[in-house]
């Protein structure tokens, strides 16, 4: 069963660092499998936590990703310092992507990240500023919502 | 069906992880976009692959896959394998085409028993 108490951390990412890519996420899981959170919600914690790591790696300078876990519900917050998000309504849309081609070498790029994200959160919020950065948080619920 | 079979059945190469080759394989997913795999592939899946960076093992990791097959004779890079070895996810390469190997590897799962 969840444990009562509430738990947060904090993981710093740092832009362009694939080879780490993903670690935060993987660390993210091991925690929720420890406090026995049903398997189902680390699925999509750990698809939302990726994608958010991924995010801050290829367009960000730098960025962090927040946890919260209630015993309700996780909450994972990422906040970058970066390019920023011109359009969010067209960023949201699946397929559109401004990566380079570095980046789509790897597999990512795809246009395919913050639709992932949206698609597996209760709720999900999303702020931008071109230039400077970008802030989501996204929350799942324990018992849906 | 175990990760060993389809190894055996289909002569194909195992690069790394060879203890883990009793994995139970329950499905696959092919792709080579790394968040729709995040995003549609499921665990006990075999993931079939063009990509060979290692951010193909964190995704095969997180998604608790089977494992990971190569295709089309590439090579997994040098980090890949460090990291699937680190991880226990098990590489695995072919040199047939991505559609070729599916389709041997759903006629092996679905037709010959």
């Amino acid at each position: 069963m969840p444990s009562e108490e509430y738990l947060e951390g904090i993981y710093q990412i740092q832009g362009r660092d694939f080879v780490d890519a993903g670690i935060v996420s993987s660390e993210m899981k091991k925690k929720l499998k420890e406090k026995g959170i049903p398997e189902s919600v680390i699925r999509r914690v750990a698809i939302v936590t990726f994608e958010a790591e991924v995010n801050i790696i290829s367009y960000a300078e730098h960025g962090t990703i927040r946890y919260y876990i209630a015993p309700d519900a996780v909450t994972i917050e990422a906040n970058d310092v970066g390019a920023g998000i011109e359009d969010i309504e067209l960023a949201l849309q699946e397929g559109y992507s401004t990566a380079d081609d570095s980046i789509r070498e790897m597999g990512f790029g795809a246009g395919m990240g913050l639709a992932n994200i949206k698609n597996h959160s209760d709720e999900f919020e999303i702020t931008s500023v071109p230039d400077e950065g970008t802030n989501l948080r996204s929350t799942i619920y324990l018992n849906g919502k | 069906m175990t990760l060993e079979t389809i190894v055996n059945e289909l002569g194909l190469k195992c690069k790394c992880c060879w203890e883990k080759l009793g994995n139970e394989v329950d499905g696959g997913y092919a792709g080579d976009l790394l968040s729709d795999v995040m995003g549609n592939s499921k665990k006990g899946n075999v993931w079939v692959t063009r990509q060979v960076h290692l951010n193909i093992v964190a995704v095969a990791s997180l998604k608790e896959h089977a494992g990971i097959i190569i295709v089309q004779g590439a090579s997994p890079d040098k980090d890949t394998l460090e990291k699937a070895q680190k991880e226990g996810i098990p590489i695995i390469v072919s040199d047939l085409p991505e559609f070729e190997l599916v389709g041997k590897i759903y006629h092996l799962m679905h037709f010959s028993r």
